[in-house]
């Protein structure tokens, strides 16, 4: 599904990714670890097309194509999902209203009809439930005033509303007490299907606990520099990083 | 708990002016009065040459069809300006050779103003240029900064010794038509200090000019002109007191900086002239044009000013961020008690692209007083990508006083971003019964709280001055502030 | 008798407007005679308000009065039947419609009409003699002394306006609605006085939209007074949606009474130049003030709003809160000035003004001001000028909406802050379809406007 290959990106003119590879197939979950400044949030913003970062080398390949090619709402519609480490307040716009146009922005590049007002209500319902989210925050402006437990919350229902095929999750985790991650972990785990894949990005291993990785990568300044299975979270969470820099150093 | 505040504050209003002393030396003074001759004997007692003579001859023919400003939130008694001497000097200051040669007497008042003219005396990271009433009477360290082809001296020697940098600068960020207080600092101007940084050199110590006027019914118009070149740095510190007198005095001078491609300049003020007596009784007057230029590319100019003195204040140090990539920096703590008035603030006009500028400003009002905080930012059309972040905050101790806030924000560009914040306070109930709970005293938690509200600014100081200020804010305050 | 408005080098011939006014009084109730020529003095000294003074430093008062325009003392009469040609087509909104054409009260001159729970309203003449004790009792003591050319060439040359009073714990159980239309061969100069008048416990809410139908030229110089009397409450909503030849220039005069409460929507859509003047004085203890703006600019509109609430009480509360989106050359201008005196403990006031601009050529000033003399207050006040948020722009993108649409959602957000606060729904869904047509720049004006167009 994804095929990253040989990445280097840079941000104000400072190399940030040194060559990342990394292959994704539907149906996997793939955690990212690192330690902070590693580049984690760097790689999700290459991949979900945030132009802040400057792709200097390589190559990110989506289903065939060129993502790099891609405007953010083209990626979007073709089933990139980035929930955001630090979800953006937007003062005056509904969160129906956003939802709305984005999931009709997304039928319309499908070349579906926009969806009826019954429908989408419809829709808004079942997908609150699946991810325990609390009513009335919908009729409110997009995050705004939301606590860090209602932001991340709602960013799994945005992605439970836009059903896509290839799901980043830069530190969901972040800020949430231990309830919190296990709805939101939840909301997660009830939107896998074999069909889509998800990439998890996190510090600590214990939003690993809920949401099991098939393979984990660990993020070192600019470059993955260990790829194993689930064995490795666990193994980091005993010694954290200072093993892996050490070895590294060794090397 | 009312009461004992106001108790508190009365005592603390009640701090004196430790700095009001006069000093009894020789005096040469002109007659009272401003006309052109007076403008010429001043011109001819400094040996001036001709082109100086000239600016002065301009700018007193424009001032005379000026009128003095209104606009700013201040009552300002009328000034007549046909009974001030403009020229005033001590009587002994020839050419000094050595400090063995200054008056005694001077060198004693500089020592109680804890400014030591020894070189030996001084720590070793500054260098002083003292100005009494209208001239420098000695500049430290001259020669060690020589070496480094620094040029630090009073302004009348570097019209001698440097008249084509004091031409190609004087008047280029303030000039003599900019408004009524330049015009007239302008044309009778004494003395000052004369910097100047060449290429590629960080000064390596402080520089700094202590001001006092000494003589009664003077005005002291003195001015200031730093230039740092490219790749240069320099920080500059600038101190003033006056003696304690009934009557009011006029204080108008101009500062202006350039700082050409990557140089930057840090220029720190503390201003404690003499405020006037707790009923409003005399005080200076403290009209100052102060503007610096950022004109290369990558400059940075800082301003930094700790204002606790002068009846009344008006004052803006600005800037003209001309230079692609540059950026400036406002910080300022006024304090204002009994009847003192301020009206400070500063502009920012922001004219090359991805220019930055800050603002930090913290009013303290006590007594009758009344402080404004004015500022202007602009952005022109091509200044693409400006910032611009200004946070004015004023905190009242009393119910007799004013804290005003008057930000002007004028944004002529799509990708300029301008904020402004402000609010207004007094100390919260909550936060000294906080402090008395933990045991301490409703004075000290005063203290501590303005302490706290001016630090942002305060660290901004270099480490001397900033020892000073925070002494001086307690005096100013003191009984209102711990 | 239609008259030409003299103005010549920088200044209005106005000792003849006055000399002319005088000699065509007869109708006039005689106590308004000392008001005017107290009015006429003061401007004869003064003249009209230079751009030297902070308050009028961007308005360009000298172009806007040296165009040819007329002006009369008296209504004109119109032959044909005004709602014929102008009828207000918001949906579902129940308000009583008040016209004032050209400055003069429309129909039913010879006496007030009489509402639901004693309210009044008609013509400001026809009220000066109808209920004189209470005209009397409130004229001209919201704007007192002004130290204002232009309000005090209205207090001195007008002629007619509305009269709204709402009597003692009154209400008039619907929406009150005046439309301001001008409809005119000739360029016209108007000087309409209001007055509006909520006594003790009354009740009041207001719709006002301007609406000039004309092609030509008209500058208006509009006041008004409003009087909210102890827990009165008072809602108005203005709605500024006229063509480019129209100029306005407004003074809204409010004195409230004790724990009364005011809330104020002001939607500037369009218009040539509009310049409002919200004057507030909160002179009763518990007193609230809440102020909205919204302006929407493009083409060469300039808009300029100047508030000064004054805190003269202990325990009052104020917010006001301005928003401005400007495209073309557009240009913008906030004054907002909030006065805290000595005694005003406990006062609470908040100020904001946030602008968008979209072009380079677009130029926005905002001054906001706080003066405060009383230590026992919070007040903040913020200014931001700045563009379309690219974070949020950004994230709306990463959920799959094109940037223009992203772009569109972001200034309609941006509206919405102000928008919201719309109590009447019918004219909040009206205003939302004209900002969301208008960002689209699929509208610029109301479809009644251009009736006359045909």
């Amino acid at each position: 599904m994804l095929i990253i290959k040989d990445l280097h990106a840079e941000i104000d003119g400072k190399e940030i990714l040194k060559g990342i590879n990394l292959e994704l197939k539907a149906g996997e979950v793939h955690a990212i670890m690192g330690p902070n400044g590693s580049g984690k949030s760097t790689l999700a913003s290459v991949i979900s097309g945030r132009d802040l970062v400057k792709v200097t080398k390589g190559k990110v390949i989506y289903k065939g194509n060129n993502l790099l090619d891609m405007s953010p709402e083209a990626r979007s519609h073709a089933g990139i999902f980035l929930g955001f480490q630090y979800p953006i307040e937007i003062p005056g716009v509904s969160i129906i209203n956003f939802m709305k146009t984005a999931l009709n922005e997304h039928r319309k590049a499908r070349g579906e009809d926009a969806i009826s007002p019954s429908d989408f209500l419809k829709l808004m319902r079942e997908k609150k439930a699946l991810v325990e989210i609390d009513s009335s925050l919908v009729n409110r402006s997009v995050n705004e005033g939301f606590s860090g437990g209602e932001k991340k919350r709602n960013e799994i229902f945005q992605m439970a509303m836009l059903e896509p095929e290839l799901a980043i999750l830069d530190e969901t985790d972040s800020g949430l007490d231990i309830d919190a991650l296990r709805t939101v972990a939840n909301g997660v785990n009830k939107l896998k299907t074999p069909k889509n894949a998800t990439i998890v990005i996190t510090h600590y291993q214990r939003l690993l606990d809920y949401i099991i990785p098939d393979r984990v990568h660990v993020l070192y300044k600019g470059r993955i520099v260990k790829s194993s299975g689930r064995e490795l979270a666990m193994e980091l969470e005993e010694k954290g990083y200072d093993w892996i820099k050490k070895e590294l150093a060794n090397d | 708990m009312e009461k004992e505040q106001d108790k508190i504050l009365n005592e603390i209003t009640q701090g004196d002016y430790k700095y009001g002393f006069y000093t009894n030396i020789e005096m040469e003074t002109f007659p009272k009065g401003l006309n052109e001759d007076v403008v010429r004997m001043i011109s001819a007692k400094k040996k001036e040459p001709e082109f100086l003579l000239e600016f002065r001859l301009k700018a007193f023919r424009h001032w005379k069809k000026m009128k003095m400003p209104d606009w700013a939130q201040l009552n300002i008694p009328e000034i007549d300006y046909q009974n001030i001497i403009y020229y005033a000097a001590p009587k002994k200051k020839p050419e000094l050779e050595s400090l063995d040669e200054v008056d005694p007497e001077l060198r004693e008042t500089f020592d109680k103003l804890g400014i030591a003219l020894d070189e030996q005396k001084r720590l070793t990271g500054v260098a002083v240029d003292a100005v009494i009433d209208s001239v420098s009477v000695k500049t430290t360290f001259k020669e060690t900064l020589a070496e480094l082809g620094i040029i630090f001296s009073s302004f009348s020697e570097a019209v001698r010794e440097h008249p084509d940098l004091v031409r190609k600068y004087l008047g280029s960020v303030v000039p003599y038509s900019d408004n009524f207080f330049a015009a007239l600092n302008s044309a009778v101007f004494s003395d000052g200090s004369f910097c100047y940084i060449p290429k590629g050199v960080r000064c390596p110590m402080e520089l700094s000019t202590y001001f006092r006027i000494n003589a009664a019914n003077t005005g002291q118009f003195e001015r200031t002109l730093i230039v740092a070149d490219e790749s240069s740095y320099v920080s500059y510190l600038e101190g003033c007191t006056a003696p304690q007198r009934d009557e009011n005095q006029l204080h108008a001078a101009i500062v202006e900086i350039i700082a050409h491609e990557s140089a930057e300049v840090k220029y720190s003020t503390v201003q404690n002239w003499y405020p006037g007596d707790k009923n409003g009784l005399g005080g200076i007057f403290n009209f100052v044009t102060k503007r610096g230029i950022c004109k290369g590319d990558n400059s940075k100019i800082s301003w930094t000013q700790v204002e606790t003195g002068s009846a009344i204040t008006w004052k803006y140090p600005s800037c003209i961020l001309k230079g692609n990539n540059s950026s400036a920096e406002f910080y300022s703590v006024a304090v204002t008690n009994n009847h003192q008035q301020a009206d400070t603030g500063t502009k920012m006009i922001h004219i090359g692209k991805n220019t930055r500028s800050l603002i930090v400003s913290k009013g303290i009002s006590a007594g009758n007083s009344q402080n404004s905080y004015r500022g202007l930012v602009k952005v022109l059309k091509n200044a693409d990508n400006a910032r611009n972040f200004s946070q004015c905050d004023s905190l009242l101790l009393g119910d007799k006083c004013g804290a005003h806030t008057f930000p002007y924000i004028e944004a002529n560009n799509s990708s300029s971003v301008v904020e402004h914040e402000a609010t207004t306070s007094k100390i919260g109930e909550d936060q000294i019964f906080y402090c008395n709970q933990r045991g301490i005293s409703t004075e000290d938690a005063i203290g501590l709280i303005v302490n706290g509200y001016t630090k942002e600014v305060l660290n901004k100081l270099p480490m001397e001055f900033a020892v000073e200020a925070q002494k001086l804010l307690q005096i100013s305050l003191e009984g209102s502030v711990g | 008798m239609t008259e030409v408005l003299t103005y010549k080098d920088n200044k209005l011939d106005f000792e003849d407007m006055f000399r002319k006014s005088e000699k065509t009084n007869g109708h006039v109730a005689s106590f308004l005679r000392s008001f005017r020529e107290e009015a006429a003095g003061s401007f004869i000294k003064s003249g009209l308000p230079g751009q030297n003074t902070t308050k009028y430093k961007y308005l360009d008062l000298d172009g806007l009065f040296s165009r040819e325009y007329y002006y009369r003392f008296q209504q004109e009469i119109v032959h044909f039947d005004i709602n014929h040609v102008f009828k207000c087509d918001i949906p579902n909104m129940n308000t009583k419609m008040q016209i004032l054409l050209n400055g003069f009260y429309y129909g039913g001159q010879d006496s007030l009409v009489e509402l639901q729970g004693g309210v009044k309203c008609g013509s400001m003449l026809q009220a000066a003699r109808e209920m004189p004790d209470i005209f009397e009792k409130y004229y001209s003591k919201a704007v007192g002394k002004a130290n204002d050319g232009l309000v005090d060439m209205n207090t001195a040359l007008w002629r007619d306006g509305y009269f709204i009073y709402v009597p003692k714990n009154g209400s008039p159980g619907e929406s009150l609605q005046v439309v301001n239309l001008v409809l005119s061969e000739r360029n016209l100069f108007l000087q309409p006085r209001n007055m509006i008048i909520l006594e003790e416990g009354a009740e009041l809410n207001l719709v006002v939209c301007d609406h000039a139908l004309s092609r030509k030229l008209s500058l208006s110089n509009s006041v008004s007074e409003i009087f909210v009397g102890a827990n009165a409450k008072f809602d108005y909503t203005v709605l500024q949606n006229d063509h480019n030849s129209a100029s306005q220039i407004n003074y809204n005069f409010i004195d409230q009474g004790r724990d009364s409460r005011v809330e104020g929507n002001i939607i500037s859509l369009h218009g040539g130049l509009i310049r409002n003047n919200h004057i507030v004085k909160l002179s009763g203890r518990g007193a609230e003030n809440y102020l909205g703006g919204l302006n929407l600019t493009d083409g060469d509109q300039y808009i300029d709003n100047y508030v000064f609430v004054d805190h003269a009480v202990p325990d009052c509360y104020s917010e006001q809160f301005f928003k401005g989106v400007l495209d073309d050359k557009a240009r913008g201008v906030f004054n907002g000035r909030i006065l805290v005196q000595q005694d005003a403990q406990k006062t609470q006031a908040y100020q904001k003004n946030n602008n968008i601009l979209l072009t380079d050529h677009a130029r926005m000033n905002s001054n906001p001001q706080l003066e405060i003399y009383a230590d026992d207050v919070k007040c903040t006040h913020g200014a931001t000028v700045g563009q379309i948020d690219e974070e949020a722009m950004f994230y709306l993108r990463s959920r799959g909406i094109p940037e223009n649409e992203a772009r569109m959602m972001m200034m309609y957000g941006f509206a919405e802050e102000i928008i919201k606060k719309i109590k009447i729904d019918s004219l909040r869904e009206r205003i939302e379809d004209f900002i969301a047509r208008r960002l689209r720049g699929e509208m610029t004006r109301c479809e009644n406007c251009s009736l006359l167009d045909r």
